[in-house]
């Protein structure tokens, strides 16, 4: 078997065991290439069934066009449930306040909307697409990651993991977040992409787009960014390499227009792909103090 | 170059090690060899280390990811981390070495086909080697790498490496130790890591990268098929009306269309009709792969039951086990308190009714006369369950042998056992 069968058979079983083991489970889905592939994997792990999951999409509102287009045509295509939780009504609802300023996000503010709507639908299984090489937090999470009745994660007391049994035990109000693919590398996921010919949104391949440049990054000249005076807009080339809400999604440079090209781009480059994301650069363990309440 | 990466090999490595012996180092270098550590990582860990007051860039921030370890500067939980180069992919699970993380070494060997033990070239074989050894054996790696690192320290001393593979291979007699290598390392200067040392003329191995890149995984001898059902597909649909899948990854042999499957625990016969993966159709499959197959017959299975090859060395099935554990919890393993256990895709009521005798994890020597399991404890106990299991024991196969056991309160994990 090659690394990419053995990857997809695991990840399909955790898939199989999530089904189930649980009552409610539900994808995460944020129409970036890992959920895209989670969702993929999902496919063919039910095939000829449809899928046992609804997608969940969390919205902060200022996602980029492509992503929301992205979403409801593979909705339709797999004839799934689509389930969104929005940011904007949990800020006119006033159970989160809005940041203000030059780096305002939304990224934080997901965590409310997403724990309320695991509550109000029940879940009690939200499959994510993190993968342990993107974030030395992520690198120690287990496949099944155990939450308490406040959505948190215990870092210091994860469920030992062995073999290929999960315990997926809980009590009543807690909940499990499942991460298929939490063995593969950013390669990896490419290279699946690239060897299942998956569709993915626009925004992964070179495009035209009006930017400004701040903090060592392009990011998308959009309304929902607050511009300094001095942050001029210019149009460049570039594409993404994760995709998360417009506030902190960094832009690459780039010219690559096909898979093949991308991959060559992944392999020659010496930079992480979250090192484009703002949300990480808050402080030295910002992901894992996300995680702990309740994050992705 | 998109195709060479693609039928890639995984093997996954496990390493123990305590704070010196130079473990941190070690990967750090096969990360940074085979260019996985990227330029911002690097930098965020320069920037944690000076803020530390380290002198020297500390590799070990890159695995010891949460705040508690980065603080107290020691790895607790496993950690994974990936290189690949162009020949294989590697995951590693990296653990801490101490007595006291017994369960998290337990768990990272769990999955592994190598492990890697190292040893301080000054200061020889110590009682955390054997350890180590020992647990690699018990949880069935099948192959251990020994390196003894900082040669550069005792001059590339040909004498002082010979001496420590002999003392290994004297005090390790009595493990059931598998295929052991040796290889003559400096960590810190990169001799035999990725490329051979001019300072070790005389040793006429591979360097470590490269012995990981071409030493062969072994696969089990037996080649009988066996899978445990995890989730039967029934698509509510007019187009496949009649279909009824059993979906589940190999743990054994080969299948192929037309073959004869008996379904345990209940006997039933019948033969493949499809063997699907996704939408695609084929005509054979084999261990490791996950897959739905058809069956001619319309017969009862669910969740739990296992599809075997139809021939005289079947699984055994019984309620009774005799099984090496290691307790994972705070809260004392006790006889006759019932728990829940997990074993491929089955879950059953157990309880354990003797221990015959607990495993000082130092010195290998048997204590009996024990009453309870403590945290970290290694013991072979009696285990009964309340229906039978279909299983084989773990050194034959580690699906069919393993075990979890979960607290019915907390349902924590509180130990994983392998069957004899």
């Amino acid at each position: 078997m090659t690394h990419l069968n053995e990857l997809e058979a695991e990840s399909i079983y955790i898939l199989r065991e999530t089904a189930a083991q649980f009552q409610r489970p539900a994808i995460l889905f944020s129409g970036g290439k890992d959920s895209i592939v989670v969702t993929h994997l999902a496919y063919k792990a039910f095939y000829p069934a449809k899928l046992p999951f609804p997608l969940v999409h969390i919205d902060t509102g200022h996602n980029f066009k492509e992503t929301i287009e992205y979403r409801d045509n593979l909705v339709k295509r797999l004839g799934a449930d689509l389930i969104v939780g929005s940011v904007q009504e949990s800020i006119d609802k006033g159970r989160v306040k809005e940041e203000t300023g030059y780096n305002a996000s939304r990224n934080a503010l997901q965590t409310t909307t997403l724990l309320d709507t695991i509550e109000s639908n029940k879940f009690d299984a939200c499959i994510g697409g993190a993968r342990r090489d993107e974030e030395k937090a992520r690198a120690k999470e287990r496949i099944f990651s155990h939450r308490d009745e406040f959505g948190q994660w215990n870092p210091k007391n994860q469920r030992p993991e062995l073999w290929n049994i999960f315990n997926g035990k809980k009590n009543q109000g807690e909940h499990f977040r499942i991460f298929p693919i939490s063995n593969w590398t950013e390669m990896d996921v490419w290279q699946y992409i690239y060897k299942e010919k998956i569709e993915l949104p626009s925004l992964y391949y070179t495009h035209t787009r009006k930017c400004f440049y701040r903090d060592g990054q392009w990011l998308a000249a959009e309304p929902c960014i607050k511009r300094r005076p001095e942050e001029e807009v210019v149009e460049k080339q570039v594409r993404c390499r994760t995709i998360g809400d417009i506030t902190c999604t960094g832009l690459t440079l780039s010219a690559a227009h096909t898979i093949e090209d991308i991959i060559a781009e992944t392999a020659a480059t010496r930079v992480t792909e979250r090192g484009g994301r703002a949300d990480d650069k808050r402080s030295e363990t910002a992901m894992e103090d996300r995680k702990i309440n309740g994050y992705f | 170059m998109a195709n060479g990466y693609l039928d890639m090999q995984l093997l996954r490595f496990t390493t123990a090690g305590s704070v010196d012996d130079g473990k941190s180092t070690l990967i750090g270098r096969l990360l940074y060899d085979s260019k996985s550590i990227f330029e911002d990582q690097l930098e965020a860990v320069e920037q944690a280390s000076k803020s530390r007051g380290n002198e020297d860039v500390n590799l070990a921030l890159l695995t010891d990811g949460l705040k508690a370890e980065r603080e107290q500067g020691i790895t607790i939980d496993v950690a994974y981390r990936y290189f690949a180069t162009p020949k294989r992919k590697f995951i590693i699970a990296d653990t801490p070495g101490h007595i006291q993380y017994t369960r998290n070494m337990v768990t990272g060997a769990s999955t592994a086909d190598l492990a890697i033990i190292l040893i301080d070239a000054r200061h020889g074989v110590m009682e955390q080697t054997i350890r180590h050894s020992y647990i690699a054996t018990l949880l069935g790696i099948s192959r251990i790498v020994v390196c003894v690192n900082k040669m550069d320290l005792v001059d590339f001393s040909k004498d002082v490496f010979d001496k420590i593979i002999a003392d290994y291979k004297e005090m390790s007699k009595h493990l059931d130790i598998p295929d052991t290598d040796f290889i003559p390392i400096s960590a810190k200067n990169g001799d035999n890591v990725v490329n051979k040392s001019d300072n070790t003329a005389w040793y006429t191995g591979k360097p470590l990268l490269e012995y990981l890149e071409t030493v062969e995984i072994k696969k089990s001898e037996n080649q009988d098929f066996r899978m445990a059902v995890q989730y039967v597909v029934r698509p509510i649909s007019d187009k496949f009306a009649d279909f009824r899948g059993y979906a589940g990854r190999i743990a054994q042999g080969f299948l192929h269309i037309g073959d004869k499957i008996k379904v345990l625990p209940s006997g039933t016969v019948s033969t493949v009709k499809g063997i699907f993966s996704g939408a695609q159709e084929l005509s054979e499959a084999q261990e490791g792969e996950s897959v739905n197959i058809t069956l001619n017959d319309d017969i009862d299975i669910s969740r739990g039951d296992f599809l075997v090859s139809d021939n005289t060395t079947l699984p055994k099935v019984d309620n009774q086990f005799v099984i090496n554990i290691c307790w994972f919890n705070s809260s004392p393993m006790q006889i006759r308190k019932k728990y829940i256990v997990r074993h491929a895709t089955q879950e059953v009521q157990g309880l354990f009714t003797a221990i015959d005798f607990k495993v000082d994890i130092s010195t290998q020597e048997k204590i009996h006369d024990v009453n309870e399991l403590q945290l970290n404890d290694i013991a072979q106990v009696q285990l009964k369950t309340a229906n039978p299991l279909v299983f084989e024991s773990y050194k034959q196969n580690k699906v069919l042998g393993s075990l979890i056991f979960v607290d019915p309160f907390s349902f924590e994990t509180v130990g994983a056992g392998m069957i004899i």
